[in-house]
């Protein structure tokens, strides 16, 4: 079966390199599910979940936007910032969401919405993976699909 | 003429100089392992983006469309310069050589010059000569994230984009090898793409659509040079810190050596003079 390769990389450090089969990301006009032999293709991406999957088993990652490339059987993620569900802390997650609901409800200028919404959608998107992880290590016992490690702390 | 006393404290004085350096050296080494580590992690990013840029560029455009704001070349009026230096000394020559490459380069330009410093070397070196500092910051650290530069290209990408400055250059020092930096001065504003032949085209499926990812694509181009010209200049930095410590632990390694030599040989003189003298009275006394 095809593989395609994906590499998720910040200005940071490379987060994850692996061969996959199926990537899905948030795309600016909504989710992209890229499978191999996909057309060459460039899009900026919203704050949001990357999902990918190998050997049948879903992964997800956090990311607070960028770009991705596809090209032949190589998929180039360029993010702000990207997390695996093991680098996310819940509590702090939760708590972004809420701070972020609060400033959407004080109702201030429109550019201060504007920020208070992007940054809810980063708060949320890292949420959602963060309970992933939870969800699935209760169902199907620790450390499945244990991510690569090698992740620089801060 | 020294006493052997005098001698034997200004052993102990290089000695315990030589275990600071010989500290410091260490402590830069483990520091510049990890900066060539992050400017090194930061490589395959660069490398993508700017290759985007390239294609980016590229593309057929409408003639009304405007261009973007940070690929416009203007005529010269106001030049920016961001330079990279050290907070802290005993690094050698590195931080005077950066200095003196950035005002030699203010000194050959025919438009005023304004300087955003980001480092203590930088800013006093400027101040002192009075050159248009425009803001300065210190105390990026060892480790800086992207979070931490995008203060400074935001301010220098705001500056070029109301027309306040028509061109922006970066100076830092470029990490050659652990033996080697050089000063650096390169354009950062406005951005100039790499130049694609035909066959390097790709031809994407841009979504939504080219202007809108070169719209925001560039912000982020710029926010990295910054960043990895920052990560350059704290590798050089280390590397340059290491190598001056470990001379200097050296060279108070030979100090030793050779205030020890003097030292036994006077113990060795007031000794043969003693006996000398012992000897001498001996004499005397029997003849």
């Amino acid at each position: 079966m095809p593989t395609i390769h994906l590499e998720i990389i910040t200005a940071e450090r490379r987060v994850f390199a692996d061969d996959v089969d199926i990537v899905v990301a948030p795309g600016m006009e909504g989710q992209l599910g890229i499978l191999p032999r996909h057309a060459p293709l460039m899009t900026a991406l919203q704050p949001g979940e990357i999902m990918y999957r190998k050997n049948g088993e879903p992964t997800y990652l956090a990311v607070t936007g960028g770009f991705m490339e596809v090209m032949g059987d190589r998929v180039t993620i360029l993010a702000d910032a990207a997390e695996r569900s093991d680098e996310i802390d819940e509590a702090r997650a939760l708590a972004a969401v809420e701070r972020a609901k609060q400033q959407l409800s004080r109702r201030d200028s429109y550019l201060q919405l504007q920020e208070a919404s992007v940054a809810m959608r980063r708060a949320q998107a890292r949420l959602h993976v963060a309970q992933r992880r939870r969800s699935r290590t209760t169902g199907m016992g620790p450390g499945s699909g244990g991510a690569p490690g090698g992740g620089a702390g801060h | 003429m020294p006493s052997v006393r005098d001698l034997k404290r200004r052993i102990r004085s290089v000695q315990n100089t030589g275990k600071v350096t010989n500290a410091m050296s260490l402590i830069a080494a483990s520091k510049m392992r990890h900066a060539q580590g992050a400017v090194l992690q930061g490589r395959p990013f660069a490398s993508k983006i700017q290759e985007i840029i390239a294609d980016l560029a590229a593309q057929p455009r409408d003639e009304d469309s405007a261009m973007h704001p940070l690929l416009q070349v203007r005529e010269v009026k106001r030049i920016g310069v961001l330079t990279l230096t050290p907070d802290r000394g005993l690094c050698g020559g590195l931080a005077s050589n950066l200095n003196r490459r950035v005002a030699q380069f203010i000194l050959a330009q025919t438009s005023p010059v304004r300087l955003i410093v980001v480092g203590r070397k930088g800013r006093d070196f400027m101040v002192r000569y009075g050159q248009d500092v425009n803001a300065v910051f210190t105390d990026l650290g060892d480790r800086p994230t992207l979070a931490d530069t995008t203060a400074i290209s935001g301010l220098l990408s705001d500056a070029y984009t109301n027309g306040e400055l028509d061109e922006v250059y970066l100076a830092y020092t470029r990490f050659v090898s652990t033996m080697n930096q050089e000063p650096a001065v390169d354009r950062l504003l406005p951005v100039t793409p790499a130049a694609l032949t035909s066959a390097q085209r790709v031809g994407y499926i841009y979504e939504p659509d080219a202007l809108t990812v070169l719209g925001s694509l560039l912000p982020r181009f710029v926010e990295m040079e910054v960043y990895h010209a920052l990560l350059e200049a704290i590798a050089s930095e280390q590397s340059a810190r290491m190598v001056a410590m470990r001379n200097a632990t050296d060279n108070s390694k030979s100090l030793v050596g050779d205030l020890t030599l003097d030292m036994n040989k006077l113990r060795q003189n007031t000794i043969t003079n003693e006996l000398l003298d012992l000897v001498g009275g001996q004499v005397a006394m029997e003849g």
